[in-house]
């Protein structure tokens, strides 16, 4: 008996990371999962994103777990194709429960030194994205009459200014606002809608060599003790699977009246004073 | 939950028994304690000797072992000797359910010097007694531990009429945000729980009633127009389950946390 045992899971950015972690977590509690990936590179993110490749990966992963999934290409900036993939999905699966709008890519610089590539890339998947793929799922939970589960991926930069990452933190941000209004619209249907709020996770998104270089670093071990100053417990990074125990959490009917929270997973960094 | 202690005030009744229960389900042993007496401040029935019993009785159902004590978190003796005795048998103590409290009503202006104390004593002090009395343990453990502290949405809004309530509520926020700058070099995190109205006795009463309208059909309606999704409390379950993620390694790493269950009540705007 599984904890999402008959539910159908949406995941954006499941090719890897935090996503595919998610989509395993879930999968093994009893969902089935739809995965969706732009697999494609941002110019402006200075890491390489997830691939096709990731995604098939994500796809075997699922299905080892006995459980099924439909996985498709698409990009969240683009609303049309993105319904068209939840569609697909839901056709396929023949129903939707519960949606982690996880798909998002972090770059850096000063706030007023951003280019209008990066400000742009930024707000259009961190933010737009989000509402894209909540507008490409809530008529379908609000048709099935049988509630349903939205969880957003923000970060403790949602809720406190992050130094050098000012349009990853206004997106971040503003998901925690989109997901307040929701709140006092969909709550009728019995739909919840909640953020989980990570700390840095040790995922390719961080571990790059342009995260190192903006933190004068060049190795893992010197990134990490640069961040382990951020947190009270002592610790660099949080792992995915700590990411998707909270999603778990949110997504299960264990928390079937909990709307609105922002649910952060930070080892202290809100918190810690000094 | 297994192969940990969980040692939860407020235990006879409630969300205490619920939290008793549903840990020990995942395989927890319980040292349950509760005042099991009345405070004269209080319009409501409180927790009683009959009901810390029932509570072991059920736990033990489970097949789950238990230590339940009477002890007044206003007092720090009769708590030690509770966790004394829970250490005793058990070994360990891995979590806190700093659980325990009351409620009384009244216009912040008009409250009485009794109603405001015992409030404090029982709702703030009660709670850092409670933390006191197992902090020294958990940390010569060396292998973290888990505190959650039963606060409230009173203790991120202020409801009209519960003034001193809402204080104490707001004010273990603060004090679980000190110490989670002072014990998280341990790995021990603390977190609190922020239930909107919890389908309990504290609000199956006249007095309650009173305050919220004048019938249980008036406070019922109250509620539900205040929560987001239309219901007028949720049951302890609902905060038993996140109190089981806290206590949990799923949520190894979350510390300070005000871990809302209250049914959109927080951020619902408007009301109807």
């Amino acid at each position: 008996m599984g904890r999402m045992d008959g539910k159908v899971v949406l995941i954006t950015g499941a090719a890897r990371g935090q996503g595919r972690s998610h989509a395993l977590r879930l999968a093994g509690e009893g969902a089935d999962i739809i995965a969706i990936d732009a697999c494609t590179d941002v110019a402006s993110a200075p890491y390489a994103l997830a691939t096709e490749d990731d995604l098939a990966e994500t796809v075997k992963q699922v299905e080892n777990l006995d459980r099924r999934i439909v996985a498709r290409r698409a990009d969240v900036r683009d609303h049309a194709g993105l319904k068209a993939a939840v569609d697909e999905g839901v056709s396929e699966l023949g129903h939707l429960d519960v949606v982690c709008a996880n798909a998002g890519i972090l770059s850096f610089g000063p706030a007023w030194e951003l280019t209008d590539e990066q400000w742009q890339d930024m707000i259009d998947i961190n933010l737009t994205g989000v509402w894209h793929t909540l507008k490409a799922t809530i008529p379908t939970l609000i048709e099935q009459g049988t509630g349903g589960s939205i969880i957003i991926t923000s970060s403790v930069a949602g809720l406190k200014g992050f130094g050098y990452v000012g349009a990853y933190s206004a997106a971040k941000h503003g998901v925690v606002g989109l997901m307040r209004t929701l709140v006092n619209e969909v709550s009728v249907f019995n739909i919840r809608v909640n953020c989980v709020n990570p700390t840095t996770v040790d995922t390719d998104m961080i571990q790059n060599e342009a995260a190192y270089g903006y933190f004068q670093v060049d190795n893992r071990e010197d990134f990490g003790a640069v961040f382990q100053t951020f947190h009270t417990m002592p610790i660099s990074w949080i792992e995915k699977r700590d990411v998707s125990n909270a999603v778990l959490y949110l997504a299960s009917d264990d928390s079937r009246y909990v709307t609105g929270l922002t649910l952060y997973v930070d080892a202290g960094f809100l918190n810690k004073v000094g | 939950m297994d192969g940990k202690v969980a040692l939860i005030t407020g235990a006879a009744r409630g969300q205490g028994r619920s939290h008793a229960l549903r840990l020990a389900e995942e395989g927890a042993d319980i040292i349950a304690v509760d005042i099991c007496d009345h405070i004269d401040t209080v319009p409501m029935t409180m927790g009683t000797a009959d009901d810390l019993a029932e509570t072991v009785k059920q736990v033990e159902n489970l097949d789950r072992r238990i230590v339940a004590r009477r002890a007044d978190v206003r007092d720090s003796a009769q708590l030690q000797a509770a966790v004394d005795e829970g250490l005793t048998e058990f070994g360990h103590i891995d979590v806190l359910c700093a659980n325990a409290g009351i409620a009384s009503m009244g216009l912040t202006w008009e409250i009485t010097e009794e109603q405001w104390q015992d409030m404090m004593d029982v709702n703030l002090t009660g709670v850092w007694r409670s933390i006191k009395a197992v902090l020294p343990t958990m940390i010569e453990q060396g292998t973290g531990g888990s505190i959650v502290i039963t606060s409230s949405m009173a203790g991120v809004m202020g409801l009209g009429g519960i003034g001193h309530y809402t204080a104490a509520k707001h004010a273990v926020i603060g004090l679980m945000r000190s110490l989670v700058n002072e014990v998280s070099v341990h790995r021990i995190r603390v977190n609190t729980v922020n239930p909107t109205t919890v389908n309990t006795p504290m609000i199956q009463n006249d007095a309650f009633y009173q305050y919220a309208g004048g019938s249980a059909e008036q406070m019922a309606a109250l509620f539900q127009s205040l929560n987001a999704i239309p219901v007028p409390w949720v049951e302890t379950i609902d905060i038993s389950n996140a109190v089981l993620y806290l206590a949990s390694d799923e949520s190894r790493y979350v510390t300070g946390l005000t871990l809302w269950v209250d049914a959109g009540l927080g951020t619902k705007v408007g009301t109807g």
